[in-house]
């Protein structure tokens, strides 16, 4: 689960920007809450912090049972590392990987290299729907298809949290449908939480539920 | 109606309506585009343009200077050797230890010529300094018609006849400190003798040198009877060639007719090869600098890849496109050669103001050159800096104009630029071409297919590079450690990718390695033959500088006499002529053993086997070898004492002292048919307890005037000869460290620019878990991998180079063996200092791209 208490975070500069003021949130474990909002609304910086990326000034973050806030650079990274998974709306696929390598790079990071792991990538490229790629190279595949590894990199190593970035934002309709439905799925066969930030009502809708961030903070939003 | 036709709104509309070619080739559209494509690289990538321009600026300037240093010493020397022969139509010239000057009175009656006037040249030496100066005995009422500069303004009409009265040239007054009413102290033989200076000389050339009555020149010197050359003036009419013709016909051997600009080229020629290797090396210098511009474009140019797709899109041609970005290379290039000049210019004329015309090279002593501006020259330097810069961004340019256009706009389409090799055809052509080019002769006695040989290896190496790359990194094993297996994995998906960081590493190392193994092998082979050519505990010569000091015969028996001397041997160094248009070439008569004349020699290759009824033997040098055609066994005709005499070729020896060829042969055979037995040198061999000191002391006893006697141990000859090689060399070691630093500042560009083109990948990877150390440490493994690639390809091609600047550059330039001496030890700090600088460029690459906000640039799409 996830858990966002009186969270500000303001940028520093010639003119201060509060991006977050006293942000409170909370998802329960397995859910999938998609979150939407204007650009500049502070839905990318509700993510890094969520990520451990960008540190709250004030409040606190809780994500599964480790308070985030408690933690320092080090910490934080070994965090995400183990517990946090990430879906981007450009991919960030690694050109020089193939299709499992790309995968696999959570477990490599996590040291692990042994035939369970090559197992564990098999079967999320099997369940993304790409078990016959894996030997291929990202240039060889569409967006949908990126797309599709991108997310089977975020579920490979099992983590508590999935938080994923207008995944949809650089894709058609039919293939922006089937991605955010093979997230879906994926997180709560692998009983993951997630939080969807995008522009797309469409997207959203396909989450258990939906909040807008505005300058008030998440309101909770029914979609027709 | 044409747009120039239409009110300004409309052709706004056309422009919008029209086809995008039409759109982008209208001049406002092409000054927006302009301000886009190089405006926006002027000002986000300031730093790394100024890198490049000042990478432009050294080579050209250094280019320059060396340029301007040649033109202005050779237009000196040249021109200074031009006015001193006056209107004379030919000269005669013979040994330099003269000819029977009754060949001056058979020249004065030709009935074509006008005017014959004789000429001694004697470089005198100067008591109390190691240095001498060049003293012409003439006939001043004949060199009046002919040869002006050589003839004294007196204001007393018989001091130009009178003994013991010079002239001296502005130049020497000058060099000397002394004006007219002071005293000229010179050495003849072993006495110094004082010359009243009554003033200069008419004109000034610019030489410094001194005139005297020929009579009494030669009675100063010891030449009495022969002269050193006789200049000619034809009558009005007269068939200048068939003249020429007839009178060579006539000479004696070893004597020769030429023009004064034979001679003048004759002389320039002696150190073209010099010259030309310094020019070779400046232009290593620009060629780095052309790499840096090359690695800063190519990956500025992959940065601003979707920029130039977008621009595509809008419709800018592809040749459009192309042209903008070489313009941008040009701006640098002509910024870099601007400044080139100016610097270039001042160097030049530091250094011939602090270090004289040939860089301590010895090439033009007797000149004082005054530093002057060539036009060409400048525009050559200036075109060469320019064309560089253009080229370094040419060939990126078309790789970004070839890409299709709504590829390239997405992000990460930079890596398909990288993730292509090209066919390795034309690398493997370019390093066969070059083998070829090795085996080509020299070109007017420069080795041009020497240089091409290394340029062409050195390209095709480059064109290779990406394939060596991947060789390499296939053949290294993976990593345990996950960030340097990353590193591995991103070096092996676009070996195309380190292409540039490559380039710049090989480049330099190449250069430098190929030069140290050079220069080592040369000094290790001078140290060698200097054991090799100074066998005796000490050597004296009659005076340090010049040929006007000799020991008489007598003089030889006082030495010989010496106590303390277990042997000694004498020399009398000599010049003689062989070809008309060649320089003269040292004769050197020495006392050789009798059972083993050659084993005193440095000997290259196998001796002749003696005959019986074989003329007398002479060992050539590897230069008389190249100039001449020789070959041991072979006979070759030498004019000695005004005939020629046949001589057997014995052997072949290797003389790093003279570059013109250098002939030795027994001193008894010499005496016997010149009847010269004076001697220049002499080589002594300390009787066993007598210490070098001592022996001085009982030499200054035997010898009153032994101050002017020059005693050097061999061990001093061989440090001063090492000094004399190393400052020589030190041009050469600076140039290499110009082009090394200008290397090392295109890899870190190049490598940091690759990092920070890479900064999504690095805030991708540190969402998903990789900490700062882990991405630092995956670059300094791309760092150390890059490099140690690098630093193979650059070490083998340097090997390879220093076999063609051995072989085949000295041997044609200056006619000069040596055996292959690496250093080990200096390349083994090489690397070291290499890998440990390209791991210092990464970890500060590696620092910049994990910091700020890395994580942020997953956001860009851009």
């Amino acid at each position: 689960m996830i858990r966002l208490t009186d969270v500000t975070k303001t940028f520093a500069g010639p003119r201060p920007r509060t991006v977050l003021d006293r942000l409170s949130l909370d998802v329960p474990r397995g859910q999938l809450a998609a979150i939407l909002g204007e650009s500049g609304a502070g839905k990318s910086t509700l993510l890094n912090v969520i990520a451990g990326l960008e540190t709250a000034d004030t409040g606190t973050v809780v994500v599964g049972n480790v308070d985030l806030a408690g933690l320092d650079d080090d910490a934080r990274t070994a965090f995400r590392r183990a517990h946090v998974g990430f879906v981007f709306q450009a991919f960030h696929v690694l050109p020089y990987l193939s299709v499992g390598d790309n995968v696999a790079l959570p477990l490599r990071l996590a040291g692990r290299r042994d035939r369970a792991a090559a197992e564990r990538v098999d079967t999320m490229l099997a369940a993304v729907g790409l078990a016959d790629r894996a030997a291929s190279m990202p240039r060889e595949l569409s967006g949908g298809e990126l797309q599709r590894i991108a997310i089977a990199r975020a579920l490979v190593h099992r983590p508590q949290v999935v938080l994923a970035d207008e995944p949809t934002g650089n894709l058609d309709p039919d293939s922006a449908h089937a991605v955010i439905t093979l997230l879906r799925n994926c997180l709560h066969a692998e009983g993951a939480t997630g939080i969807l930030v995008t522009h797309s009502h469409a997207a959203a809708a396909r989450a258990d539920r939906v909040l807008t961030l505005t300058r008030d903070g998440l309101v909770e939003t029914t979609l027709p | 109606m044409s747009p120039k036709g239409r009110p300004k709104g409309e052709h706004r509309s056309a422009q919008h309506e029209g086809s995008p070619v039409s759109a982008a080739s209208s001049p406002a559209a092409a000054t927006a585009v302009l301000h886009a494509v190089v405006g926006g690289a002027l000002a986000h990538q300031r730093g790394r343009l100024v890198l490049s321009m000042l990478a432009i600026a050294l080579g050209v300037a250094l280019g320059f200077a060396v340029a301007v240093i040649n033109e202005t010493a050779i237009g000196e020397f040249t021109g200074g050797i031009k006015s001193m022969a006056g209107i004379a139509d030919f000269e005669v010239r013979g040994p330099r230890g003269g000819f029977p000057e009754a060949l001056f009175a058979d020249l004065a009656h030709d009935p074509d010529i006008a005017i014959a006037s004789p000429v001694v040249e004697v470089d005198a030496r100067i008591a109390g300094r190691d240095d001498a100066l060049r003293v012409y005995g003439v006939d001043a009422f004949r060199a009046a018609a002919v040869t002006p500069a050589l003839v004294g303004g007196a204001t007393d009409a018989l001091d130009l006849l009178r003994p013991g009265i010079v002239f001296i040239s502005p130049a020497a007054a000058a060099w000397l400190a002394q004006d007219r009413a002071d005293t000229l102290v010179v050495q003849a033989g072993m006495r110094d003798f004082p010359l009243a200076i009554a003033g200069f000389v008419q004109g000034d050339t610019g030489q410094r040198y001194a005139v005297m009555d020929v009579a009494a020149a030669q009675d100063l010197f010891g030449r009495g009877g022969t002269l050193s050359r006789v200049d000619l003036r034809l009558r009005p009419g007269a068939d200048a060639a068939a003249v020429r013709a007839r009178i060579a016909q006539a000479l004696p051997p070893g004597i020769a007719i030429s023009t004064p600009q034979d001679s003048a080229s004759t002389a320039s020629r002696m150190s073209r090869a010099y010259r030309v290797n310094l020019n070779v090396l400046a232009l290593v210098a620009l060629f780095t600098g052309g790499l840096l511009v090359f690695s800063t474009q190519a990956l500025s140019i992959v940065r601003r890849r979707p920029h130039f797709a977008l621009l595509r899109t809008l419709g800018l041609p592809r040749g459009r496109l192309v042209a903008l970005l070489a313009a941008e290379g040009a701006l640098v290039g002509i910024a870099g050669s601007i400044v080139g000049l100016a610097v270039g210019y001042g160097l030049a004329a530091a250094v011939l103001r602090f270090f004289g015309a040939d860089l301590g090279a010895g090439y033009f002593r007797g000149t004082a050159p005054q530093v002057a501006f060539d036009p060409s020259s400048a525009f050559v330097f200036a075109a060469l800096g320019t064309g560089v810069a253009v080229l370094g961004s040419f060939l990126p340019a078309r790789e970004a104009a070839r890409a299709a256009p709504a590829a390239a706009l997405k992000a990460g389409d930079e890596q398909q630029a990288f993730a292509r090799l090209a066919s390795p055809l034309a690398g493997l052509a370019l390093i066969a071409a070059g083998a070829v080019a090795t085996l080509a002769p020299p070109i007017a006695g420069l080795p041009l297919f020497g240089y091409g040989a290394i340029a062409l290896l050195l390209v095709g190496t480059l064109l290779l590079l990406p394939r060596i790359a991947a060789l390499a990194l296939a053949r290294l094993p993976t990593p345990h450690s996950f960030p340097a297996a990353l590193a591995l994995d991103q070096l092996r998906g676009a070996p195309g990718q380190a292409r540039v960081s490559l380039a710049t590493i090989v480049a330099s190392v190449s250069l430098m390695v190929s030069m140290a193994i050079m220069v080592a092998s040369f000094r290790q082979s001078l140290d060698d033959w200097l054991v090799r050519i100074l066998p005796a505990d000490v050597y004296v010569r009659a005076g340090p500088a010049g040929d006007s000091a000799f020991f008489a015969v007598g003089d030889q028996r006082a030495l010989a006499a010496v106590e303390g001397i277990a042997r000694i041997a004498f020399l009398r160094a000599q010049t003689v002529l062989l070809a008309a248009d060649k320089p003269r070439v040292a004769l050197l008569a020495r006392d050789l053993p009798g059972d083993d004349p050659g084993g005193a020699l440095p000997l290259v290759g196998d001796p002749a086997p003696r005959r019986a009824g074989d003329p007398p033997p002479v060992w050539v040098s590897e230069a008389a070898v190249d100039l001449y055609g020789l070959a041991p066994g072979d006979t070759v005709a030498l004019p000695l004492g005004g005939e020629l005499h046949r001589f057997v070729v014995a052997g072949v020896w290797r003389d790093y002292a003279r570059q013109q060829g250098a002939l030795v042969i027994d001193r008894a055979t010499y005496i016997a048919l010149t009847g010269d037995a004076g001697a220049t040198d002499a080589a002594l061999w300390l009787a066993p307890g007598i210490t070098v000191d001592a022996l001085r002391s009982r030499i200054d006893a035997a010898f009153p005037d032994s101050a002017r006697l020059s005693l050097t141990t061999s061990g001093e000859i061989r440090t001063l000869s090492l000094r004399v090689f190393d400052r020589t060399f030190a041009v050469t070691y600076g140039l290499l460290v110009a082009a090394v630093v200008i290397g090392l500042v295109g890899l870190s560009s190049s490598f940091g620019a690759l990092v920070l083109a890479r900064r999504r990948e690095f805030g991708m990877l540190r969402h998903l878990g990789m900490t700062r150390r882990q991405v630092a440490a995956m670059l300094a493994t791309e760092g150390l991998a890059i490099s140690g690639i690098g630093l193979v390809t650059g070490l083998l091609l340097g090997f390879a180079m220093s076999l063609i600047l051995i072989h085949v550059v000295n041997r044609q330039s200056f006619h000069w063996g040596m055996a292959l001496q690496v250093p080990w030890t200096s390349l083994a700090v090489l690397g070291v200092v290499l890998l440990g600088l390209a791991m210092a460029t990464t970890v500060a690459s590696a620092r910049q791209a994990t910091g700020g906000d890395v994580i942020r640039a997953v956001k860009d799409d851009w």
